[in-house]
């Protein structure tokens, strides 16, 4: 269906073509969006978990966290709200790096991620999309500690996906034997979330 | 909840809506009346996407809050003109009655409120954070001929007293219920006489105007990031559950989450 709506002319940016996915638009700012207060968990009583089928877990504290490699990057994000912003440059520890230790100390890997955080959010992602240098916990942005209202001390990065997914406050990643719908997802927001294929809600292709 | 609210199965489908009318509620803010055929129903806190087409093709899409009730056949949207604002511009500028343009939703279904999940209520908002938060109140008055049965409080902040959007309409809605308390912060220009707040929104006057912690009331708080993070950041500060405040934000963007 094509709506000529009249009179509307738009504001078209030169040289943003083939960066914005399908509804998006450019910001400068970094809009904050959470369904609730901001959570504030002190840095002595943080950790972070990886959990598998069995219930066994891997458990880093902040400090021991801070100890493992980190990588840089930097990623166009995609708003499901229709912002994007381009050059976000992110550093904290690969998932490659988190799944390897945790494997080590016989935690067995499962196809989905259930992302469990602070305040009660969750978010499902597919393990092959957090895998092989596609995400990372981030705990720094743009130099500098990432801010509470933004998901700090640390947030999940999945860039490639609608910025739901990247999960602000993240304590946790279980492992799952076959995809669950986390919070978002069970209020009609797509399963998967590609923003180049437009999946915004439910039943979108 | 019911089915609208827990996310239908089915696609959200584009839908055609054509304008009924338009009302200018401030100087920077207008509503659509829009007829929706098709339209699937929706809850008190729904909103939908916008979808503008030009003459060559080109798309924009923004989301807005749903200030009409459920009980309510055409569909009503309240948009700011933003500046700059690619889409609210055309909304609050060149489009008139007639003029058609397409919407789908409703979507959310975290932000939003129905009778039977019950109160206390305590609504807060700032400048067009009012529009969910009106449409909450809207359903109340409809579907609760007791309305003592969900007591309601609101809080609104706005910068004038002319920026005020459905000022008449909330004076009515508190004249005639004895059990809705509706109580303004004008942050930049009191009127003349005003006896009312003259500040932003903070913990004393949270204080003040929410209900107690201990009478365990439903929040709903949407307005600009930092009204929103503040006011939420303040109420658990005075002992509310975490878990009864529900958040949506209007970035400086102009998108609502």
């Amino acid at each position: 269906m094509r709506l000529v709506s009249r009179g509307f002319r738009g504001k078209r940016v030169p040289g943003q073509a083939g960066r914005l996915p399908p509804g998006q638009y450019e910001t400068r700012d970094f809009p904050v969006l959470s369904a609730g207060p901001t959570p504030r968990t002190p840095l002595a009583q943080w950790d972070f978990t990886l959990r598998d089928l069995d219930g066994r877990a891997a458990r880093w504290s902040w400090s021991e966290f801070q100890m493992l490699p980190r990588v840089t990057r930097t990623a166009d994000i995609h708003c499901v709200t229709k912002w994007s912003k381009f050059d976000t440059r992110w550093e904290g520890v690969s998932i490659d790096t988190l799944v390897g230790e945790a494997e080590t100390q016989g935690i067995v890997p499962a196809p989905y991620v259930m992302a469990v955080c602070d305040g009660g959010y969750t978010t499902n992602v597919p393990l092959a999309d957090l895998v092989d240098a596609k995400a990372m916990i981030a705990f720094i942005y743009e130099g500098s500690p990432l801010d509470p209202e933004h998901g700090g001390p640390a947030r999940l990065l999945v860039p490639h996906l609608y910025f739901w997914k990247s999960a602000k406050w993240v304590r946790e990643l279980r492992f799952m034997d076959q995809d669950e719908a986390g919070f978002w997802e069970s209020y009609g927001y797509h399963i998967y979330g590609d923003p180049w294929r437009e999946q915004r809600y439910t039943g979108d292709p | 909840m019911t089915d609208v609210a827990a996310g239908a199965s089915t696609r959200v489908e584009w839908r055609v809506a054509t304008v009924l009318s338009v009302f200018e509620e401030t100087q920077s803010v207008r509503t659509l009346l829009l007829d929706v055929p098709g339209w699937p129903g929706h809850l008190a806190g729904h909103h939908v996407d916008v979808r503008l087409t030009a003459e060559d093709g080109y798309q924009a899409q923004r989301s807005y809050s749903i200030a009409s009730p459920p009980e309510e056949t055409t569909l009503a949207l309240t948009v700011e003109r933003l500046e700059d604002g690619e889409v609210s511009s055309y909304l609050c500028g060149e489009l008139r009655e007639g003029d058609r343009f397409e919407l789908r939703g409703p979507i959310g279904g975290y932000f939003v409120w129905d009778v039977s999940d019950g109160g206390p209520l305590m609504l807060i908002g700032g400048g067009s954070g009012i529009v969910p938060l009106m449409a909450m109140l809207r359903h109340r008055a409809i579907a609760l001929p007791q309305h003592a049965s969900v007591p309601t409080r609101l809080l609104y902040s706005s910068r004038r007293w002319d920026d005020v959007i459905y000022r008449r309409e909330l004076e009515r809605l508190s004249a005639s219920d004895e059990s809705l308390r509706i109580t303004h912060a004008i942050t930049r220009e009191p009127p003349a006489g005003w006896r009312g707040y003259s500040r932003r929104i903070d913990r004393a006057m949270l204080a003040e105007v929410a209900w107690q912690p201990s009478e365990q009331a439903r929040i709903f708080v949407c307005g600009s990031t930092p009204l929103v993070e503040a006011v939420a950041t303040e109420l658990v500060a005075l002992g509310h559950s975490p878990d009864s405040i529900r958040t949506e934000r209007f970035g400086p963007t102009g998108s609502t989450s």
